[in-house]
């Protein structure tokens, strides 16, 4: 991926360079600038803090969360006049053990006044079936599932003493057939912000991701009853709560 | 991935062009040509197109040296070859269910590996839904290979010689999941078997004659069973309740996929191809001979509630009707179907 991105920069600068050395007036590269996206993991208001934080769900049970990765994917841009901007080969996979996966850059995004912004929770059914993928598709990440080959799109582990049997929580969440199709695309608001795509400024989107978003919502989600999921009709429950209010635009900086 | 495939092609157009041009020393040439990279005569379309992970010698070669290294499995004594054995089809002779590291024993039968390009889901429930993503099914189950695709890749990457024979095919290091499943699927994708005495009958080639005993047996089975072992393949890929049990609370098939209750009960269709090779018979071998397969679909079946109706039989038990006499045709026509020529292939054997 970052070699990928690389790439594209030495091509767009080659794409200067040249454009710069002809006399050529009707030549016009347009502009093109980039944007920074960063996620903060939240547990209602407070940050997430892997194994040591206790959180209490609305319902007033009490859970840690040891691992918290999930999947953002196919982000799109788009201005008020329609026009959109699709990241190509656009597969981040956020894990909240690694701070280095909580930002990433879009690059050669062309200039504009950017109104919404796009993306899906998880990957796309096509990438669940087309073989061996590499980056933050390569099934070593740990997001794959073997048995019944697919993605994991969000991966929630943790304990509540509350759930049965061992007091864990397991809410692996995926699958791309129906009726389980756990793929949700959202188009969290921009709260009357625009992006500002420019050549010479480095905008940032700020996500808030908040955890407990995911068992409440739609479907309140008791873990006496329900504690481990795998894909199925639970992990649709679960990511019907993402769709509705999971991932909110926090602040957009213009530069 | 796309364009690293078009790079590839370009730079593969480019040797060729370059070999083509500085040299004719037929010591130089390849001894054999990658096995199964055409497309058989009388078979469809594959699944798999060549063009989705073209077929060179040294990528053949790597995945095939990976498909018989036991260092895929946590112990490093159990390959994908261990329980898929060529000169019984790739199944695993003597073996009901799979038999993987530590003597632990599985809950299905392996099956034939055998034209696997024109397969679009794999396993006896369908969980493996791409041929490159398959081998992390068998690798990573606890009762099978026990492996973490981490460590595999570890254990690769430690090795002198995978290291410089992965970066002689994909240019790049380290070895990363994407080459190990790409090699391995170079490998399997070549396991086409389109060489059966029937196989020569269909495409009219010298040898094909078929007795009058097995042509009755293809008839039999065309009209008896080819609604499921249906085209030249003899599998429509579905997945079907045939009558083993009343319950299936042990093994629930399709339904451990879908999670639907009405796939309680049903699992992939076979191929036939090779099916004289490749006793024991069903998803747990739970039969030893095909006859006593036929016996089975003859008298054997019981109800349960996902039963195919395509064995309800007004008025009787379900199951198909078949006569002795079609049961010794069929049994006739199925050993037409055995391919000699695969099993035989030396360059599918373990290299020695």
């Amino acid at each position: 991926m970052k070699f990928r991105s690389f790439i594209l920069v030495c091509l767009s600068l080659v794409t200067v360079t040249f454009t710069a050395c002809t006399d050529d007036a009707d030549v016009t590269t347009p502009a093109a600038g980039t944007l920074d996206v960063e996620v903060d993991h939240l547990v209602g208001n407070v940050p997430l803090v892997l194994n040591t934080g206790t959180y209490t769900t609305s319902s007033g049970q009490q859970f840690t969360v040891s691992t918290f990765n999930y999947y953002l994917s196919n982000i799109k841009l788009r201005k008020a006049d329609g026009t959109e901007y699709v990241e190509p080969e656009s597969y981040h996979l956020i894990r909240q053990s690694d701070a280095a996966t909580k930002a990433f850059t879009l690059n050669n995004v062309p200039a504009g006044d950017y109104t919404a912004l796009t993306f899906t929770i998880g990957v796309d059914s096509a990438r669940n079936v087309s073989g061996a993928q590499t980056g933050a598709l390569d099934p070593a990440n740990g997001m794959f599932w073997t048995w019944n080959s697919g993605y994991i799109y969000t991966k929630l582990e943790g304990s509540s003493p509350q759930a049965g049997g061992n007091k864990q929580l397991l809410f692996h969440i995926g699958g791309f057939k129906k009726p389980n199709n756990t793929i949700r695309t959202v188009s969290p608001s921009l709260n009357g912000a625009t992006i500002q795509i420019r050549q010479d400024r480095m905008p940032t989107v700020h996500l808030a991701v908040d955890v407990l978003k995911m068992f409440t919502g739609p479907n309140s989600i008791d873990f006496s009853t329900l504690s481990n999921t795998m894909g199925g009709s639970n992990s649709v429950k679960v990511a019907d709560n993402q769709a509705a209010g999971m991932f909110r635009v926090d602040h957009v900086h213009a530069n | 991935m796309f364009r690293n495939l078009t790079v590839r092609l370009a730079l593969a157009g480019l040797a060729g062009l370059l070999a083509g041009s500085c040299t004719t020393d037929a010591d130089v040439a390849p001894d054999w040509e990658v096995p199964g990279a055409e497309v058989p005569a009388n078979f469809p379309a594959p699944v798999y197109a060549t063009s989705q992970n073209p077929p060179t010698r040294e990528a053949f070669e790597l995945g095939r040296t990976l498909f018989y290294d036991p260092r895929l499995s946590r112990t490093g004594d159990i390959s994908c070859g261990s329980c898929h054995q060529q000169f019984v089809a790739f199944a695993h002779q003597d073996h009901r269910v799979s038999h993987g590291v530590d003597n632990l024993l599985g809950t299905r039968n392996a099956p034939a590996l055998q034209n696997l390009r024109w397969r679009s889901e794999f396993l006896w429930d369908g969980g493996a839904k791409n041929l490159e993503t398959m081998p992390l099914a068998p690798i990573t189950n606890p009762v099978e290979m026990d492996e973490t695709l981490q460590n595999v890749l570890r254990k690769l990457n430690a090795d002198a010689d995978y290291q410089q024979r992965f970066a002689q095919v994909y240019g790049r290091k380290p070895i990363d999941s994407q080459q190990l499943l790409k090699a391995l699927a170079q490998f399997t994708a070549a396991f086409t078997s389109s060489h059966s005495r029937y196989d020569q009958y269909s495409r009219h080639e010298a040898g094909g004659e078929l007795s009058a005993g097995e042509l009755r047996g293809l008839q039999v089975l065309r009209q008896k069973c080819g609604s499921c072992h249906a085209g030249e393949l003899f599998t429509d890929e579905t997945y079907r309740n045939n009558g083993l049990d009343r319950s299936f609370a042990a093994d629930s098939g399709r339904a451990h996929i879908t999670g639907r209750p009405q796939d309680v009960g049903r699992f992939k269709v076979p191929s036939l191809r090779n099916v004289a090779l490749t006793p024991p018979y069903m998803h747990d071998g739970r039969f030893q001979t095909l006859r006593q397969v036929l016996d089975h679909y003859a008298s054997g079946m019981v109800e349960s509630g996902t039963l195919d109706a395509q064995f309800r039989q007004a008025g009787t038990r379900p199951g198909i009707s078949l006569s002795e006499d079609e049961k010794a045709d069929l049994l006739a026509f199925l050993h037409t179907l055995t391919d000699t020529e695969f099993i035989q292939d030396k360059r599918l054997a373990e290299a020695r």
